[in-house]
């Protein structure tokens, strides 16, 4: 056995401390606000906030996921690589980049603006639209890429074109890793504040259509916290706002569960 | 019986790199032709350009002719090429569906709906490839779940369920154990009765076991072709016979 | 059919471009007139910001945000590279892969439950242990916060770049003898730096760009800070709390603050691609 030296033992100390500290703020954040909430869940008093989320969640991944899936599909299935892969590549990683409020504040003027659409569900459903977009192509591409090529060749080898090899051998293949983005993008959905309270408002009422105004549970959140009414409603808001992030935790696990499962 | 796919001074080139030089070779309706000789020498390489797999291939490029029924199969549409021109890959390569559904993907593809007659044509795939008794109980669950011998087999299943006229199988018994490469040696011996088979093999036994004609490669040349038995007895060539007599590869 | 859906993938994946591009243009278009009320230099330098007045200078906003990011980025970077180390290296796989999935519900926490949390636990902690001008609303709240939420991002980074470490590497190290804390130290972090250095950056671009969180914790005065206990508006909440109000020459102002943001934040981006890239390369 090794002797641990001094400054062996601090190190490792240290090390420890840090992983607590991590482990600690969890626990804080997750403690704190379910102590306080646990009385307050008014699913009811909510409904507005919870319907707006969802039209929220639709719009956003109705748009994205479709294009995205089509984008990753062309980078890995069709693309050579080139200067027009290599600007889809950059255009990519920099919409990845942008902050939400820059989006918001693009939203505002031009979907909110522009487009006529006004503060409405449509106007901050499009805005995140684009702000998932990078996570949904990149998490297709990298799933396609893990889809092996034998498929691709048992595939055209039976005489399918290439489009058929694709939607019906590829895709499906590549089914799991597709929704594991698909999940991790509703969390930003469901997550989003900045981008979303410039761009479909904070009329809190459940919505007749999605050219409303909407509060999504985020903004919600925000704006009981910030304006101090009702703090229990917020600790209410705060804790369904978790369960849904760890609901969404379990499901892409299952996912991954079902991916690395029996063969 | 007749030639059913002809090769007439065959050039390939990767890039700068020609990997196959001057081949003039046929195939003869219902025997089974062997590819033998070292990694590569190019016999994979010409076996994929047969239905044109080798467009896949970035930066390849063909010269000369080659026929299948007289037709240039450089002229022909790849998708009807490649349903006449069926393949058998190294690696069983199933697909994530169920048994069933690999069988029925190809006639599905040429727009077969009727139920009735997948079923019929699944069945007889199955038979034909001598898996039936093995999965028909089984033919809902997922393909990737057969062993390595089965998963094969029904791979050349979902081939023939095309009706092809040719197989192509590269190595189809390199990635299996010694019992289902039995099994697949058998099944090749029945399907000759109704389908043209070329196959590439490293197993010079297996070559000698099974095929009417053995062609032996070496450094992207078609050093000899012949009957079997005579290129493993009395080869023309001095490669010919230090290859199989086991003196180099 | 196949040629038309293949212009139709191709067409999606322009969207990207498509989208980038327009972000681009209407952020430039809308903020660029601005300078010619207020000229760069005075718009970046000037300490003053007051609307009302069209006095519009974001110095204050920019120290409050590069002070507030490097701080958080220091936070984050000691304790999730410590914690990274643990998860791969230290803790046994049972307990690591427990952890892991802790992080995994860090990394999933709104950014807004971070600023409520802000709000109702650390700015009032700050506020009883120490004061200040902002009652706890202050850069200080605004580091801790910020620290907090980029953690799971540097420590996922900088976890499977530790991971991507050849085996042969621990066993040769070990083998001359080194403890685990000096192959870890001395090789792997070594070994691993481009991908960890990654994962800064994209903390950094991270904290830099967030809003909520900030805004319900920094105070918002639009100040030069004079100290860590000052409360502080960042170039982010800039936009955000005046932003559905302002009109002509200030909403100008704001676009060239987001302006200004979206260029720091590019800039960091093409730091981080060229870091990987170079990475790549070696």
């Amino acid at each position: 056995m090794q002797q641990k030296s001094f400054k062996e033992t601090v190190l490792y100390g240290l090390l420890g401390l840090a992983t607590t500290i991590t482990l600690g703020f969890l626990f804080w954040i997750l403690s704190y606000v379910i102590i306080n909430g646990i009385a307050h869940i008014e699913l009811s008093k909510l409904t507005p906030a919870i319907v707006t989320t969802v039209y929220m969640v639709g719009i956003g991944l109705g748009i994205a996921v479709p294009i995205g899936i089509g984008a990753a599909i062309y980078l890995n299935e069709y693309a050579r690589p080139g200067k027009f892969v290599n600007a889809i590549r950059f255009a990519t990683e920099c919409l990845a980049a942008v902050p939400s409020i820059i989006f918001g504040l693009f939203g505002m003027m031009f979907f909110v603006k522009q487009m006529g659409f006004g503060w409405s569900i449509l106007s901050g459903g499009l805005t995140v639209s684009i702000m998932i977009l990078p996570t949904v192509v990149k998490t297709t591409e990298e799933a396609l890429k893990t889809v092996p090529l034998s498929y691709r060749e048992g595939s055209l080898a039976l005489g399918a074109t290439k489009l058929s090899t694709i939607m019906k051998v590829v895709l499906p293949s590549a089914v799991p890793g597709i929704l594991t983005g698909v999940v991790f993008s509703t969390g930003r959905i469901i997550g989003e504040t900045a981008a979303i309270y410039l761009t479909a408002g904070m009329v809190f009422r459940v919505p007749q259509s999605v050219m409303q105004s909407g509060r999504t549970l985020s903004v919600h959140l925000y704006v009981l916290a910030n304006e101090g009414i009702s703090i229990s409603e917020a600790y209410g808001t705060a804790i369904v706002l978790l369960v849904v992030v760890f609901v969404l935790n379990l499901i892409s696990y299952a996912i991954a569960g079902k991916l690395s499962g029996p063969k | 019986m007749g030639n059913i796919m002809s090769i007439e001074n065959l050039d390939f080139y990767y890039g700068d790199f020609k990997a196959l030089k001057n081949i003039n070779l046929q195939a003869v309706e219902k025997e089974v032709l062997a590819f033998i000789g070292p990694s590569g020498c190019g016999k994979s390489t010409l076996l994929r350009i047969l239905n044109r797999m080798s467009d896949l291939t970035a930066g390849s490029r063909v010269d000369g002719k080659i026929t299948f029924r007289n037709e240039d199969i450089f002229k022909m549409d790849t998708i009807d090429l490649r349903r006449k021109v069926g393949m058998v890959f190294q690696k069983p390569n199933p697909f994530p569906m169920s048994i069933y559904d690999n069988i029925a993907y190809g006639p599905r593809m040429q727009g077969l709906k009727d139920k009735n007659e997948l079923d019929k044509i699944v069945e007889e795939s199955l038979k034909k490839a001598a898996i039936w008794e093995e999965v028909k109980d089984k033919l809902k669950k997922s393909a990737i779940g057969v062993s390595g011998g089965q998963q094969q087999r029904l791979c050349i299943a979902r081939a023939v369920a095309m009706s092809p006229e040719v197989l192509l199988m590269d190595e189809p018994t390199s990635a299996l154990d010694p019992i289902s490469t039995l099994k697949i040696e058998d099944l090749v011996n029945e399907l000759k009765q109704q389908y043209t088979i070329i196959m590439v093999t490293h197993n010079m036994q297996q070559a000698a076991r099974i095929s009417d004609k053995t062609a032996f490669f070496l450094l992207g040349e078609l050093v000899e072709v012949g009957e079997t038995g005579q290129i493993f007895s009395t080869p023309q060539q001095k490669k010919t016979e230090d290859y199989i007599t086991g003196r180099f590869g | 059919m196949d040629k038309l859906m293949r212009y139709v993938f191709m067409g999606c994946a322009a969207v990207t471009i498509l989208s980038i591009s327009i972000i681009a243009g209407y952020v430039v278009a809308n903020g660029v007139p601005f300078f010619a009320h207020t000229d760069l230099i005075s718009f970046l330098t000037g300490k003053e910001w007051i609307p009302s007045g069209h006095i519009y200078g974001i110095y204050p906003m920019l120290v409050a945000s590069i002070l507030g990011t490097l701080g958080a980025v220091t936070i984050g970077v000691v304790i999730g590279i410590s914690t990274a180390i643990v998860l791969v290296e230290i803790l046994p796989p049972s307990l690591s892969s427990w952890l892991s999935k802790a992080i995994d519900l860090l990394a999933g926490i709104p950014s807004v439950v971070y600023g409520f949390f802000g709000l109702m636990v650390i700015v009032p902690l700050i506020n009883k242990t120490w004061g200040g001008p902002g009652a706890g609303s202050s850069l200080l709240a605004v580091i801790f916060i910020l620290g907090i939420m980029i953690l799971p991002t540097i420590i996922r980074m900088t976890e499977v770049s530790l991971r991507a470490v050849p085996k042969e590497y621990k066993e040769g190290a070990l083998a001359l003898g080194a403890t685990r804390l000096q192959y870890i130290f001395k090789v792997q972090l070594r070994a691993a730096q481009s991908g960890i250095l990654a994962g800064i950056i994209l903390g950094t671009g991270r904290a830099l760009g967030e809003t909520m969180a900030v805004m319900l914790v920094a105070g918002n005065t639009a100040l030069v800070p004079d100290s860590i206990l000052s409360p502080v508006r960042t170039l982010t909440a800039n936009v955000a709390l005046e932003m559905s109000y302002a009109m002509g020459t200030h909403q100008q102002a704001l676009f060239a603050t987001g302006l200004v943001l979206f260029a720091l934040i590019m800039a960091i981006n093409l730091l981080m691609q060229y870091i990987l890239k170079r990475a790549g390369r070696n």
